[in-house]
């Protein structure tokens, strides 16, 4: 069985190594470089915390245990040459800041504790003891212990040379411009500008990019663009431990609106830099610098914790997150074409929930049992028809 | 009167300033430092005032007579320790130039917004080392900073001096360091005589008009006869030895690629070794403000040093390493035609003949001295490339191979290079071509380069938060108090 993935990023990595481990002859096409678009613009959360209970956090909950195990199993397998998915379980801690904040975020971990994750709550003191820099002036805080992070980029290099190791070719500078189609219907290919790809199977794994593959690949997909922006500190001693962030973040997440929204998020890397985040903002592709949108990230971050004000910004980048009109990520075959299947959708969540997809993808394609319920992440469930319906106009 | 906003007080930006007034513009001239000439004429503070600048500095009468007329015109502000943090392209296709004043890293720097009617970039460029065994010891420095604190503290690096690398620059900096009292003992340059000869003297007559260019050189050349300076061609300083210090280089004959030919190492007694090899323009404002660059990473720019960005002029090193020359006549050009003057006023026809003269100038400079393409083969795996994050050639070699990456973003997050406090100021050339060596390849998948730099200086969070959201009116405003 052949397969052909589109898009090298993180998601398309780890599509291509779970394939490539299950027996198929996997080519992976990316039309720039490797990790050059969304996995190299991002923070590298495994979060639970700012999931809702649904199936958004089964497949969050099926992931943070994946990872665990991936961590070693990587390294073994690409050894001390490769750089370090510094993968590191801190935890997470959520903090109010008014009183209002306080009790949606009490209630909403209440609703989390009862489906599995772990969140306990802390008194100031105690949140204050965790994070000794952070500001007093805070209503609640839930301690979050599943919450983990990776150097993304590092991550999806490890997936894809992982899956290299596996007989995936990757090739890079190959941009899909349509799909080739059997007599029955079914997609038996890809053509490029380089020439055509036969396949058994293909995979549209491009992200924010997956709307417009599919429409080469003739049909709508309602992925939009929705951008980031991240703030990075100059190298500094370990001041922040966890990642650290806003209860206002979980509103931000489950948001559809296009205007500019930012809350905050902040965590350290390994090496000393601290990432500043977040903003949410549906441009379309514009990735020109608003230092609008990073002010407002940066006044909000000195709140939180109030010696960030003497830091200094060394950089900025901004991402753009593969956004669904319902906030849930499509996995799995589209019905409109055998043989074709999406997996993106994920928006600020791919990263973690990449290799969970994989796993769900793998066990849609071989007929196995999926360790999550794949029914919700379908191409034609109820709340994603009536955008489809849309575009088809 | 139309609003000129240059930055960069070098030849360059201050001929600008000049010219734009004489035409009638407001202007405000910015720069880093804390005093005016850039690099060219770095010299030693009001508060200790010299003699014998004159006699360190080329052309020193011309700057006099620029910052004359710069200190002296009440329609030109002058804003001195003050730095573009960032330049945005607003949706109404404006740019906004975000400004900060103070120390560099002092806190509490004062901000400020300006949409200035025409922007004239002249931000010069830094000297390029490159990496070689044992070249981070305490007794390295680049030619630029060697100059630096020539002309600028009348400090020389070390007693017994090698200087090496590429380019005229190299003869100049020689002088420098014999006039704050160091002894030369040798000065080599990469290049080959043959491409020497092939570039230099090609057609002569081109040079007439740079006479006094080629007399700058000659008088770097009787200095060095008579100091006895052995001066070699085809020749780099190929290892750097000592503890704490420096000891001794090695010298090397180069073959035209800057191999190293195997048998020709001598060992040179020394206490500091300056390194030069060439300049790599200041990119990060052209490209923040939009403007085409071209495949020798200048900024493309047309007879009136228009850039390819609406508005937005770009001058001196921006556009080819020429030297004063070309940046005086440069800058002139863009100042008058950006104050609403044409190329066929008389009052620039002497700027823009000694402009073509000093082209020339600059490209045979270029071709000549142009970089060897095995220089990296000195390299040990445990030379360290990017100094700010400890990344040696091995690392950089070693991920390139291990995950086969051709996008030089996540070569630079998974390496660390050029993330650093200079933020690949210093390593990044260096860095892209140890990587794209690796791979074999011309350039990276990802289409991006290390001059990308949204945030063109850090700047501390308080700062930025308080950052105003409107630019000001006028260049000429003061910025408010905060």
């Amino acid at each position: 069985m052949r397969a052909v993935i589109i898009g090298a990023g993180i998601t398309g990595a780890a599509c291509a190594r779970a394939l490539a481990r299950a027996g198929f002859a996997v080519a992976v096409l990316e039309r720039g470089a490797a990790v050059g678009g969304t996995s190299a613009m991002c923070e590298g959360n495994l979060l639970v915390s700012d999931k809702a209970p649904g199936p958004e956090l089964a497949l969050a909950l099926h992931a943070a245990d994946r990872w665990y195990a991936l961590r070693d199993e990587l390294r073994d397998e690409l050894g001390p040459d490769f750089p370090s998915i510094e993968y590191e379980r801190k935890s997470g801690l959520v903090v109010a800041t008014t009183h209002t904040g306080a009790r949606a975020l009490k209630t909403f971990s209440g609703t989390q504790r009862a489906a599995g994750v772990e969140a306990r709550e802390l008194s100031v003191d105690d949140a204050g003891k965790l994070e000794p820099f952070l500001t007093r002036d805070i209503t609640a805080a839930v301690h979050y212990p599943q919450d983990a992070q990776v150097q993304p980029a590092a991550t999806a290099e490890a997936l894809l040379a992982s899956a290299r190791r596996a007989g995936t070719e990757v090739l890079t500078g190959v941009e899909v411009t349509g799909a080739m189609r059997g007599i029955d219907g079914r997609i038996n290919g890809v053509s490029t500008m380089n020439g055509r790809h036969g396949a058994d199977i293909v995979i549209n794994a491009a992200g924010p990019w997956a709307g417009a593959v599919a429409s080469s690949l003739g049909v709508s997909l309602p992925v939009l663009p929705r951008r980031g922006m991240v703030l990075v500190t100059t190298r500094m001693p370990h001041r922040i431990f966890r990642k650290v962030y806003d209860a206002d973040y979980v509103g931000a997440t489950q948001s559809g609106d296009a205007d500019l929204q930012t809350s905050t998020v902040v965590e350290s890397t390994a090496a000393g830099n601290v990432l500043i985040g977040s903003s949410r903002q549906r441009i379309g592709f514009d990735d020109r610098l608003d230092l609008g949108v990073v002010r407002e990230i940066a006044a909000k971050s000195m709140r939180l914790f109030p010696f960030l004000a003497e830091m200094q910004i060394l950089r900025t980048y901004g991402g753009f997150r593969p956004y669904m009109p319902d906030h849930l990520p499509v996995i799995g075959e589209d019905p409109r074409v055998p043989g074709l299947y999406h997996v993106t959708g994920h928006e600020g969540a791919g990263i973690g929930l990449s290799v969970a997809s994989a796993d769900i993808l793998r066990a849609r394609i071989l007929g196995e049992d999926s360790p999550v319920d794949a029914a919700p992440f379908t191409v034609d469930r109820p709340t994603l028809v009536p955008h489809l319906r849309e575009m088809a106009r | 009167m139309t609003d000129v906003l240059v930055v960069g007080a070098g030849p360059a930006g201050l001929a600008a300033a000049v010219a734009a007034r004489r035409r009638g513009a407001a202007v405000r001239i910015i720069d880093a430092a804390e005093g005016l000439g850039g690099q060219y004429w770095r010299h030693l503070p009001s508060s200790r005032p010299s003699e014998r600048e004159e006699l360190l500095h080329h052309g020193w009468d011309t700057f006099g007579s620029l910052r004359d007329e710069v200190c002296q015109d009440p329609d030109i502000v002058v804003s001195m320790q003050t730095e573009v943090w960032a330049i945005e392209q607003t949706a109404d296709n404006r740019l906004r130039v975000n400004l900060a004043r103070g120390e560099a890293d002092g806190t509490g720097r004062l901000t400020e917004a300006l949409a200035p009617e025409q922007l004239i970039l002249a931000t010069g460029a830094h000297d390029r080392a490159l990496p070689v065994p044992g070249w981070t010891l305490p007794g390295v420095f680049t030619a630029g900073a060697a100059q630096a604190m020539a002309k600028g503290e009348r400090i020389a690096i070390g007693e017994r001096v090698v200087v090496a690398g590429s380019g005229p620059f190299l003869l100049s900096v020689t002088a420098s360091l014999g006039q704050a009292g160091a002894r030369v003992v040798g000065v080599y340059e990469a290049s080959r005589s043959r491409a020497l000869a092939r570039h230099w003297l090609a057609r002569p007559w081109e040079l007439a008009g740079a006479a006094h260019k080629i007399g700058e050189l000659a008088e770097y050349a009787v200095h060095h006869i008579r100091g006895r300076v052995p001066y070699r061609t085809g020749h780099g300083v190929v290892a750097v030895h000592g503890t704490d210090r420096v000891e001794a280089v090695t010298v090397a004959v180069l073959d035209e690629h800057w191999r190293v030919v195997t048998g020709t190492e001598r060992r040179i007694d020394c206490d500091a070794v300056c390194f030069g090899h060439g300049f790599v323009p200041r990119l990060e404002l052209p490209i923040a403000a939009g403007c085409h660059i071209t495949e020798r990473r200048f900024v493309h720019v047309d007879a009136c040093q228009r850039t390819s960005a609406d508005r937005v002029f770009a001058v001196g090193e921006l556009t080819a390493i020429g030297g004063a020359d070309l940046a005086l006549a440069q800058g002139e050009i863009a100042g008058w035609v950006a104050a609403g003057g044409s190329l066929d006023d008389r009052d620039i026809r002497r700027a823009i003949r000694s402009r073509t003269r000093a082209e020339q100038f600059a490209d045979r400079m270029d071709r000549a001295h142009a970089i060897g393409d095995c220089w990296s083969d000195w390299l040990g795996d445990d030379t360290i490339v990017c100094r700010c994050e400890d990344v040696d050639a091995g690392t950089l070699k070693r991920v390139a191979a291990a995950t086969n990456s051709t996008g030089l973003r996540p070569l630079k997050l998974n390496t660390r290079a050029g993330l650093g406090l200079c933020q690949g100021r210093v390593c990044g050339r260096n860095v892209e071509q140890i990587l794209l060596a690796t791979h074999g390849c011309e350039e990276f998948a990802d289409a991006t380069t290390t001059d990308r730099r949204p945030i063109a200086t850090p700047i501390r969070i308080a700062d930025l938060a308080r950052a105003p959201e409107h630019p000001t009116d006028s260049v000429l405003n003061r910025p408010r108090s905060q």
